[in-house]
């Protein structure tokens, strides 16, 4: 029987000629992630742990970016914690204040994830590297603590479902309106414990930083992870961010999926998710009656250099509506460095936005950004479960860069193609 | 293994941001995330539950982040088993590898009402409703996850390998 292009490097990677879905197996890690909420409970299992030291000190990144710089005492200690286990295990791709960024955009920035990579994560954004043709998921501390230990995991070798891509989007439509729109089709359960392959002729007109928030938000659907195929895109991003060697893997003719659709690109809509879940997806169009007292850009799912672009493209030259607060976090220091050369932050703060040095923040309602009862936000995150993004009678709604740059504008919900 | 206690049951998607608020996670000690636990779901949690107690739920428990100490804060909060129709994946891999007992079983899902008293057999998935004489057959563990869960975690199974 033919295997999934995920299925293919968990063979791999547990030693294996083939795999079945369903079967439990030992991977072997090519990286182990964790951030400053997830390492420290790590950290904790690991003294249980009666074998000494880490499986490989290169191997390992642990990044500092959820309540960094610390937003008091208790985050502070965490970091402390988490740095001296760094220091202490050599660990070498240890990334604090001055280097950090929001994990997920940093990993791949760094060359830390490659094609055909298997990595877990302390965190369920994890499945981002997908985009790159690896297979990325994500786990809890104590799968954290072992993989750094052992550099393994077990899995439970996934079932797929495919997603066939066809046409190309229209403008103002990005990677976002594409994964909202396969959230509301099938669900925040729709694809659980699945792979989410994505593949068609579609795929090539998605850039990569499209491709990171298509993966990212595979987890939304309740997906173990979310893969795209290896391309002339794919290796153009990899040639410019690593020395490290890929490998690309593809499904066989023959695997096995158990749903497949097609998505067709050129008829999508910038789309918006509704409180309190990112399945119940609207039309922004529709939407326009949702006023809003903040906008967010940025996160692991749209704080890269063409989500800035894409919110500066909409900004330049306009203003803010009266009584909204806007936002605006890079996601890395590198790609805070690029919009500001590239004139993008002149851009926010003329339009009277703010801009922040990279971090989680408002993401998970960590600080930055905190809603009171009452309040709307409308936000590039991933997202807008009851209280995310702080009190639990405020109100969070995922969408584009360009259409919560376009919100900003109106202090409504807005297509941006009607500005 | 067993479990027995009375039920506090919940609706779909219970996610780990109401499991454990974000802006409690500047802590790890699970005793101290269990005085918070569900309290954005339901306030009165940490004053209703008693050791022992079950969580019952619907579909897709457990999604969300892959904060660890959602499970965590669940069993140090004296749950001993959570039953659902379905969980999230990283919750479900999470509560195994700590030692929190997690059932699917969508029957028992539909059929036991807030403030039940179960019972639940590990070894043979079965779950018994004291208070409506149903029983319900959930699905038992592959044995490679009862030895975690026997083990009260993975890493105390990692060390006896
Ligand atoms: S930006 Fe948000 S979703 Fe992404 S890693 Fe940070 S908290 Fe998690």
């Amino acid at each position: 029987m033919g295997m999934t292009m995920t299925q293919k490097i968990l063979a791999a990677h547990a030693g294996k000629e083939s795999v079945a879905s369903g079967e439990l197996i030992e991977a072997d890690l090519d990286l182990v992630l964790g951030n400053d909420i997830t390492t420290p409970v790590a950290i904790n299992v690991c003294k249980d742990i009666e074998k000494e030291g880490v499986f490989h000190k290169d191997k390992i990144a642990l990044v500092m970016d959820h309540f960094v710089p610390n937003k008091d005492i208790k985050s502070a200690e965490h970091c402390k914690m988490v740095r001296e286990f760094a220091k202490n295990n050599e660990i070498t791709n240890y990334f604090d204040v001055g280097q950090m960024g929001i994990e997920h955009a940093l990993v791949p920035e760094k060359g830390l994830a490659v094609a055909g990579d298997a990595i877990i994560g302390a965190d369920s954004h994890t499945c981002t590297y997908g985009a790159l043709g690896a297979f990325s998921t994500g786990v809890g501390s104590t799968d954290m603590a072992v993989g750094m230990s052992t550099g393994k995991a077990w899995f439970k070798v996934p079932a797929a479902i495919r997603f066939n891509l066809t046409g190309k989007p229209g403008k103002y439509i990005s990677g976002k309106d594409v994964i909202l729109h396969i959230i509301g089709k099938i669900g925040v359960d729709g694809a659980l414990y699945k792979s989410m392959e994505f593949t068609g002729d579609g795929v090539k007109h998605l850039g990569i930083d499209d491709r990171f928030t298509i993966a990212n938000m595979a987890i939304e659907a309740g997906g173990k992870n979310g893969i795209f195929p290896v391309d002339h895109v794919t290796e153009e991003y990899l040639r410019e961010h690593t020395n490290r060697e890929w490998k690309k893997y593809e499904a066989d003719e023959d695997a096995v999926y158990d749903e497949e659709y097609t998505i067709e690109l050129d008829s999508l809509e910038p789309t918006v998710s509704f409180p309190h879940l990112p399945e119940n997806t609207h039309l922004a169009r529709q939407s326009k009656d949702v006023r809003i007292d903040q906008v967010v850009i940025g996160s692991c799912t749209n704080g890269h250099i063409s989500d800035l672009r894409a919110a500066a493209d909409i900004l330049k030259g306009k203003k803010t509506a009266k009584g909204v607060r806007c936002i605006i976090i890079p996601a890395t220091q590198q790609i805070y460095l690029d919009a500001m050369e590239e004139g993008l932050l002149k851009i926010f703060i003329e339009a009277g936005a703010i801009v922040s040095t990279p971090t989680c923040g408002p993401c998970l309602g960590g600080y930055m950004g905190i809603l009171a009862d009452g309040e709307r936000c409308i936000s590039t995150t991933n997202r807008n479960f009851v209280g995310r993004m702080g009190h639990t009678g405020s109100e969070v709604y995922l969408a584009s860069p360009a259409t919560a740059a376009a919100s900003a504008l109106t202090g409504y919900i807005t297509d941006p193609r009607d500005l | 293994m067993e479990a027995h206690g009375k039920v506090l049951k919940y609706a779909d998607n219970v996610d780990t941001d109401v499991i454990i608020p974000a802006r409690y996670l500047n802590s790890s000690d699970p005793k101290e995330l269990a005085l918070h636990c569900m309290e954005d779901i339901d306030k009165d949690f940490v004053k209703k539950v008693n050791p022992g107690d079950i969580i019952v739920a619907d579909k897709n428990f457990g999604c969300g982040s892959s904060r660890e100490h959602a499970p965590l804060a669940i069993k140090a909060s004296g749950i001993s088993c959570v039953i659902a129709e379905s969980f999230a994946r990283i919750f479900y891999r999470n509560a195994i590898n700590i030692g929190l007992p997690i059932i699917e079983c969508p029957e028992a899902s539909a059929g036991i009402r807030d403030g039940d008293d179960v019972e639940v057999n590990f070894d043979t998935g079965e779950i018994k409703d004291n208070t409506s004489g149903k029983t319900f057959k959930g699905q038992a563990f592959p044995k490679f996850m009862q030895k975690i869960i026997k083990s009260e975690g993975l890493v105390n199974y990692i060390n006896l390998k």
